[in-house]
C-alpha cells in the first residue's frame, strides 16, 4: 500500500536519481518541466473528459440518451469533439482589436494553469509547495476576470461587451465571500499552505467544523467558474455566448479548457480545505481518495447546474453582497469565538 | 475626439438569436443592462399564406393552415375547415367532431408544453425543457400513428376528418392522459416551484388588465391578466359546449402567471380529452361531400380559440372552387404588440423571459 501511495513521488525521485546531484539545478529544472507538462495534460484530459461527462450527466438528469454514437456508449465522443474543434476555421472579426482578441484565451488558460501549480493532488504531490498557497490561488484566479473582459472588449460585439462587463461585476463580487469563506479554515490551521491544511485534517475534515463556510465556498466557487445558475457571463439565451461569441475553433476551445480547468481547480480547493484532501480509510491510496473526492464535488456542481435555472444579474449581486458576504463574515466571527474558547479550555485542561 | 460618457445603444437581437423562438427580430435599446425600448421587426417568415389560398382549391389549402401555428397544427385547420363548412352549411358526423376535438386539444397540450419548455429554457432550465419535450413526443407519436405527420398532421377535411384513427391510438392516448398529472407534478417541482425561477418570473413584465384589453390581447396572455375570456366558452364551436371544463384565470398579470396558466390549461384540456374518450360514438368520420368543393357565393367569419390566442378566419367565396379572399386573424400577431408596451425598465434577461411568456410562434405572426 505504501508503494502505491507514493507511486508518483517515487517516480519523481527516480528521475531525480538519474542526475549526479539529485538537487542540482538541472534536476530541479527537469522535474519542473515534467511536472508542468503533466499538469497541462491533466488539465486538457480533465477538460475533454469533463465535457463528455457533463453531457452524459445532463442527459441522464433530463432523461435523454445523450452522446451514444462514437465508441462504446459514446465514450469516445470527446475525441470526435476535439478533432472537430481543431478543424474549425479560426475567425478573427475584421473590426476586432486583434492583439487583445488573440491573447485573451491564452491568458485565461495560462492563469488557470498557474493556479494548478499550487494544487496538491496527493501527499507530496504538489508542483510548488508554496507557504502562501491559498493566497496565491486566490490572487491568480482573480486574474481570469481580466481575460474575460479583454475578450469581451476586443471582440467589438455588443453581446461580448455585455458578457465581459457581467464577468467583471460578478467575479469581483463573488471573490469576496469566496475569500472570507476560506479564512475560517486558515484561522484554525494558522497556515496558508495547502498541504499543511490537509495534514491538519487527519482526524476530522473541516466540513464538520466549517459547514457554513463550505456551502458559501461552493456557491461562490460555482459563480467564479461561471456555471449555472451563475452563468450570466455566457448567458446563452440572452447574450448568445458572452465574451466567447466571436471566438471559433481552437480559441474557443481554449476558453472551454480554462472553464473546465477552473472547475477542477475549484473542486481541488474544496477537497483540500473542507473534505480532508487525501486523508481517507487506508484501503485506497491517498491520491485515489483525492480523485474520488474531486469527482464527487464536480458531480455536485453538475447536479446543481442541471437542476437550477439562471439567476438574474441583479439578484445575483444582491445575493453576493447582502447574503453571502454577511454570512461569511459571521462565519469568521464565530470561528474566532470558537478558537478563543477552545484555547481557553485546552489551557485550563493543560494547566 | 469624443469625451467618455454613457450613452444608450441599440442591440440587434435576431432574426438569428437563441431565444427569439424562430426568426423574430427586435431592436433593443439598452442603457447598460436595462431595456429602454424595443422595436419588434416581423416578417422574416412571411409566406403569403392568405394570397396563396386564392390560387388553391378549398381542400388544397388545408395543409397550409397547419403551418400557421406549427406547434399546434390541428387547431388552425379546425378553424379553417369549420369556416368553409359554415359557408357550405355542412353537417359533420358526430365521431368526426369528437376526433377533431381530441386532436385540437392534444395540439393545445403540445403547444403549451413547448411554451413551458422554451420558457424554462430561456432562463437556462435545460432539464424542465427536456421533460416537457419528452411528454410532447408522445402527442406527436399519436399524430404520427394517425396521420403520418408529426407536427402538421393535416388530418381534418371539409366535412370531417380524413380517416378514422388506428386501434392502437386509444390505449396510447389513455396512457398519456394517465401519466399527465404525474408529469405535471414534475414540471412544477423542477420549474414552477424553483425559487430562482420564481424570482425571475414573479412580478416581471406586468401586463395590466386594462392594457391587455385595449391591445386586444387574447388567449392565455389575456387570461393571465385576469380576464375570463375564452372563445370555447364565449362562442362555443364544434362540440365544445358538451364538455365540462373551466377557464383558468390568474390575476398576477406577470410572467409567472402567464407560464402557470398554460399548466392549468393543460389540466383542463386533459379533462376535455377524458370526456371525449368516454363519450365518443361510433359511426362515419366524413360527411357526404362532393369531390369538388364549391361553396355558394358569400362571406363568413369563424373564430376558434387557438393555443396562442383567438384565431379568426374570414373567407369570401365567389362560387368557384377557389376562395376569392382569405383573411386570417391570428392571436400571436396581435399579441406581439404587448412586448414594446410592457418592456421598458426591465433588464435584458427579463426581456427574454417576457418574450417567452408571450408564447409567439413566428409562423402565426408572419403568416
Amino acid at each position: 500500500m505504501d508503494a502505491l501511495n507514493n507511486v508518483f513521488v517515487n517516480i519523481a525521485d527516480a528521475i531525480r536519481g538519474l542526475f549526479a546531484d539529485s538537487h542540482s539545478f538541472g534536476a530541479d529544472l527537469t522535474i519542473n518541466i515534467i511536472v508542468f507538462i503533466v499538469l497541462f495534460l491533466i488539465m486538457v484530459v480533465a477538460a475533454l473528459f469533463l465535457s463528455l461527462v457533463e453531457r452524459k450527466f445532463a442527459h441522464w438528469v433530463s432523461q435523454r440518451p445523450g452522446p451514444n454514437r462514437v465508441g462504446p456508449h459514446g465514450w469516445f465522443q470527446f475525441i470526435a469533439d476535439a478533432v472537430k474543434m481543431l478543424g474549425k476555421e479560426d475567425i478573427t472579426p475584421a473590426r476586432a482589436d486583434k492583439f487583445l482578441f488573440k491573447i485573451a484565451p491564452m491568458i485565461l488558460v495560462g492563469v488557470t494553469l498557474m493556479a494548478f501549480g499550487v494544487l496538491p493532488f496527493g501527499k507530496r504531490m504538489v508542483a510548488i509547495n508554496l507557504d502562501l498557497g491559498i493566497f496565491y490561488f486566490l490572487a491568480i484566479s482573480s486574474l481570469s476576470t481580466l481575460a474575460l473582459l479583454m475578450a469581451g472588449w476586443a471582440s467589438n460585439n455588443k453581446y461580448s461587451l455585455l458578457g465581459g462587463l457581467r464577468a467583471v461585476a460578478q467575479m469581483i463580487s463573488y471573490e469576496i465571500p469566496l475569500l472570507f469563506s476560506l479564512l475560517g479554515v486558515v484561522m484554525i490551521t494558522q497556515t496558508f499552505n495547502l498541504s499543511s491544511i490537509i495534514e491538519a485534517q487527519k482526524t476530522v475534515p473541516f466540513i464538520f467544523l466549517q459547514p457554513l463556510a463550505f456551502v458559501i465556498y461552493l456557491i461562490a466557487g460555482i459563480a467564479e467558474t461561471n456555471r449555472a445558475p451563475f452563468d450570466q457571463v455566457q448567458g446563452e439565451q440572452e447574450i448568445v455566448a458572452g465574451p466567447f461569441t466571436e471566438y471559433s475553433g481552437l480559441r474557443w476551445g481554449l476558453f472551454m479548457l480554462a472553464e473546465y480547468g477552473n472547475v477542477v481547480a475549484t473542486s481541488v480547493i474544496a477537497v483540500s480545505l473542507f473534505l480532508g484532501g487525501w486523508n481517507g480509510p487506508g484501503f485506497l491510496p491517498g491520491w485515489l481518495w483525492f480523485i474520488l473526492k474531486i469527482w464527487s464535488v464536480i458531480f455536485l456542481m453538475m447536479w446543481i447546474r442541471w437542476t437550477f435555472v439562471r439567476m438574474r444579474i441583479d439578484h445575483l449581486m444582491h445575493f453576493a453582497w447582502k447574503i453571502l458576504l454577511p454570512l461569511s463574515l459571521a462565519n469568521i466571527f464565530l470561528t474566532g469565538i470558537g478558537i478563543y474558547f477552545y484555547e481557553l479550555l485546552s489551557l485550563r485542561i493543560g494547566g | 475626439m469624443t469625451i467618455a460618457g454613457t450613452q444608450e445603444y441599440a442591440l440587434n437581437m435576431g432574426p438569428q438569436h437563441p431565444s427569439t423562438h424562430g426568426v423574430f427580430r427586435m431592436v433593443v435599446h439598452l442603457d447598460g443592462e436595462v431595456v429602454t425600448k424595443v422595436e419588434p421587426k416581423i416578417g422574416y417568415l412571411h409566406r403569403g399564406l392568405e394570397k396563396m389560398a386564392e390560387s388553391r382549391t378549398y381542400t388544397q389549402f388545408i395543409p397550409y393552415t397547419d403551418r400557421l401555428d406549427y406547434l399546434a397544427g390541428p387547431h388552425n385547420s379546425l378553424g379553417y375547415v369549420q369556416a368553409v363548412e359554415k359557408l357550405m352549411d355542412l353537417e359533420v358526423p358526430e365521431r368526426a367532431e369528437y376526433l377533431r376535438v381530441i386532436f385540437a386539444e392534444l395540439g393545445r397540450i403540445a403547444s403549451h408544453l413547448v411554451m413551458i419548455a422554451s420558457g424554462s429554457l430561456d432562463i437556462c432550465g435545460w432539464t424542465p425543457w427536456s421533460y416537457c419535450f419528452r411528454d410532447r413526443e408522445r402527442i406527436l407519436d399519436l399524430f404520427e400513428m394517425t396521420a403520418g405527420n408529426r407536427m402538421t398532421p393535416n388530418y381534418f377535411r371539409i366535412g370531417g376528418v380524413s380517416h378514422d384513427v388506428p386501434d392502437e391510438f386509444w390505449p396510447a392516448l389513455q396512457s398519456f392522459l394517465d401519466d399527465l398529472p404525474e408529469n405535471m407534478e414534475e414540471y412544477f417541482g423542477i420549474f414552477f416551484g424553483n425559487e430562482i425561477a420564481q424570482a425571475r418570473m414573479k412580478s416581471v413584465g406586468i401586463l395590466p388588465k386594462e392594457l391587455a384589453e385595449n391591445l386586444l390581447i387574447t388567449g392565455a396572455n389575456l387570461r393571465a391578466s385576469g380576464v375570463k375570456y375564452d372563445v370555447r366558452k364565449a362562442e362555443p364551436y364544434s362540440i365544445y359546449d358538451r364538455f365540462e371544463f373551466d377557464i383558468p384565470v390568474l390575476y398576477g398579470c406577470d410572467t409567472y402567471d402567464r407560464h402557470l396558466l398554460r399548466l392549468l390549461e393543460i389540466q383542463e384540456s386533459r379533462k376535455i380529452l377524458l370526456q371525449a374518450l368516454r363519450d365518443i360514438p361510433t359511426g362515419p368520420v366524413m360527411a357526404k361531400v362532393s369531390k369538388v368543393i364549391k361553396p355558394p357565393a358569400g362571406r363568413v367569419y369563424h373564430r376558434v380559440e387557438n393555443p396562442k390566442g383567438e384565431m379568426g378566419w374570414y373567407l369570401v367565396s365567389n362560387g368557384t372552387t377557389k376562395p376569392a379572399r382569405v383573411r386570417i386573424r391570428t392571436g400571436a400577431f396581435v399579441n406581439v404588440q404587448m412586448l414594446s408596451e410592457i418592456i421598458a425598465g426591465w433588464k435584458i434577461q427579463d426581456l427574454v423571459t417576457i418574450f417567452a411568456s408571450m408564447d409567439l410562434v413566428l409562423g402565426e405572426v408572419d403568416k
